[in-house]
């Protein structure tokens, strides 16, 4: 009885929460450790500290082509999606009206939709419409998929939002586009800025949708996806990979802190947990 | 004002009631979601009836035939190559949904209930590696589970095994361990969204008549937060089945799973008709997956009660 107490006390469960950000963690971090080591293949015990894989990579004028694609392409999704996702989080936050909640269900569905239906069912259409192709179908692709973090972010921030400050804003003159650029903007910006930095994440990391909406020109995943048949280019690839997870990593962190300073602005928590 | 306007009719208005509903919140509402939802409907919504639309058609060649048939979901359903690699995406897809719940409660309960101060900190820990690409974090497995990979070479070093062994990679074990991985966090959130929503009043109703801590979690707690045990099983399990990176990456021939068909009839193969039919097969079964796990959780819950 008494373990049994202890277990829901927390002892044990402090114990089982490190273990398992270990097993979250332990994985990744392969990538960076076998990136900086002298043996082509990556296995124990290491054999020496070098930096050469991250010099090849300039040197790989397809990796450069296809870094600058997605580069291209994560900021046109990200602007796309956060002005879309602008759109329709203030619609939801602000007003009520029927068909609403369906409305809202539809654009969070490709959330859980599996990739894979996405990718063809968007592809098919492509094809039978005759656009060719290219990025920007990649775009198109992306922005549908980045919607809905870019909603639950951009909820989040506006939902606190005290309506009585555009009021006040309102009758003391401001015209209504006034209202929104000098109250209702600074007070969301964080918010805006914290779902650009999510959607770019995403559309960075996401090889799916890339893979089967582009025509001849790669992004990083795409390129990555195609040197992982050579077991001799895998210390390359490592490199890149460590260099993408710490783009993520810093990206994301950036949002959250953005994330937090605007729910503390308009006194609402939550956001993308909750 | 608004509450006048909704739900009359639109004919014969006088001009100032037709301002009254031009500016009514209805109105403005939808117009102001109206260009998030039709990019919905036009790459979401329009695709899937095309996707349905083509899985009653047939391909010869290069030419569509327009004619109804239902020949595609014949094959789809009977063919055994197809229905095998269905029940295995179903299979794996349950098997890693089941873990990634069973692993994530005691993290959500513990940061809830004993979280304190640091618990978005916690949070964070927690959803940053998910952040990070999922190609990544498969190709990371592959280092981890491969023939010359971590796990062989390190307990080999160890002097736990002799020689390599093959059984780590290429297998529906491998594509079962990283999905549970991949997906953990994603099972975290709801859960931990629900118990947060539990009133510990009754927690503490429940100790002060007499329930110990595991009655009192099994009767209270538990059952309170299902609705999160149901969406974390829901968010995990519908997407894993359509999953195309982990099985080609490191399911090798045994963890082949239906997305990689249907990526092959719309590549190599080239029978537009029959992947559609794939997929279209793919998103019933997984509704209907969806639907049994939800009906077992609400009379599971009953049960408890």
């Amino acid at each position: 009885m008494t373990a049994m107490r202890r277990f829901f006390s927390g002892g044990w469960l402090t114990v089982y929460a490190f273990l398992y950000i270990v097993f979250l963690y332990l994985p990744v971090i392969f990538l960076p450790i076998f990136s900086i080591n002298t043996a082509p293949t990556p296995k124990f015990p290491l054999t020496g500290y070098t930096l050469k894989w991250y010099q090849d990579l300039p040197k790989t004028p397809a990796l450069l082509d296809a870094a600058w694609n997605s580069l291209i392409v994560g900021i046109s999704a990200s602007v796309l999606a956060t002005l879309l996702g602008i759109l329709a989080a203030r619609s939801i936050t602000r007003y009520r009206y029927p068909g609403r909640r369906t409305i809202n269900g539809l654009i969070m569905a490709p959330l859980v939709l599996p990739e894979i239906i996405l990718a063809i069912s968007m592809l098919l259409v492509m094809l039978q419409l005759g656009l060719s192709l290219s990025l920007f179908t990649v775009v198109l692709g992306h922005v549908l998929i980045c919607i809905p973090y870019s909603m639950t972010v951009l909820t989040a921030g506006f939902e606190g939002f005290d309506r009585s400050l555009e009021e006040a804003s309102a009758d003391l003159g401001e015209s209504a586009f006034g209202t929104f650029r000098r109250v209702t903007l600074p007070m969301v910006a964080p918010a805006i800025i914290s779902s650009l930095l999510v959607c770019f994440t995403i559309s960075l990391d996401e090889f799916v949708i890339a893979f089967f909406l582009t025509g001849t020109e790669t992004t990083l995943p795409i390129y990555i996806w195609g040197q992982l048949r050579f077991a001799a280019k895998l210390p390359g690839v490592l490199a890149l990979g460590t260099l993408l997870l710490v783009a993520s990593f810093v990206l994301m962190t950036v949002a959250e802190i953005l994330r937090r300073r605007a729910a503390r602005r308009t006194q609402n928590e939550g956001g993308l947990y909750a | 004002m608004t509450a006048a306007a909704e739900g009359q009719p639109v004919f014969g208005m006088t001009r100032a009631r037709r301002n009254a509903l031009l500016q009514s919140e209805s109105v403005q509402g939808f117009a102001l979601i109206s260009p998030t939802f039709l990019y919905a409907l036009i790459l979401l919504v329009l695709p899937i009836l095309v996707v349905f639309a083509h899985s009653f058609w047939t391909q010869d060649y290069l030419t569509t035939d327009h004619t109804f048939t239902l020949e595609n979901y014949r094959i789809a359903l009977t063919e055994p190559i197809y229905r095998d690699l269905l029940w295995r995406s179903l299979y794996i897809s349950l098997t890693v949904s089941f873990f990634t719940v069973i692993l994530a409660y005691p993290i959500a309960y513990f940061i809830s209930f004993h979280g304190g101060r640091h618990k978005s900190l916690w949070l964070f820990l927690i959803t940053i590696p998910f952040w990070t690409s999922y190609l990544l974090r498969v190709m990371s497995w592959k280092v981890i589970l491969g023939y010359n990979g971590v796990l062989n070479s390190g307990l080999m070093g160890l002097g736990i095994i002799d020689e390599p062994s093959t059984a780590l990679l290429y297998n529906s074990s491998a594509v079962i361990i990283t999905l549970t991985h991949a997906w953990a966090a994603f099972a975290i959130l709801p859960i931990f969204v629900s118990l947060e929503k539990v009133d510990r009043t009754l927690v503490e109703a429940a100790t002060d008549l007499g329930d110990g801590p595991l009655r009192s979690f099994l009767r209270v707690t538990l059952p309170l937060s299902a609705p999160g045990v149901l969406s974390a099983a829901l968010i995990v399990m519908i997407p894993t089945v359509g999953d195309y990176v982990t099985p080609k990456l490191v399911g090798g021939k045994d963890g082949v799973m239906i997305a990689n068909a249907i990526q092959a009839q719309f590549g190599k193969a080239s029978n537009w008709p029959l992947g559609a039919a794939l997929s279209v097969t793919t998103m019933l079964v997984v509704s209907l997956m969806a639907g049994a796990t939800v009906l077992i959780i609400r009379a599971l819950q009953r049960l408890a009660r």
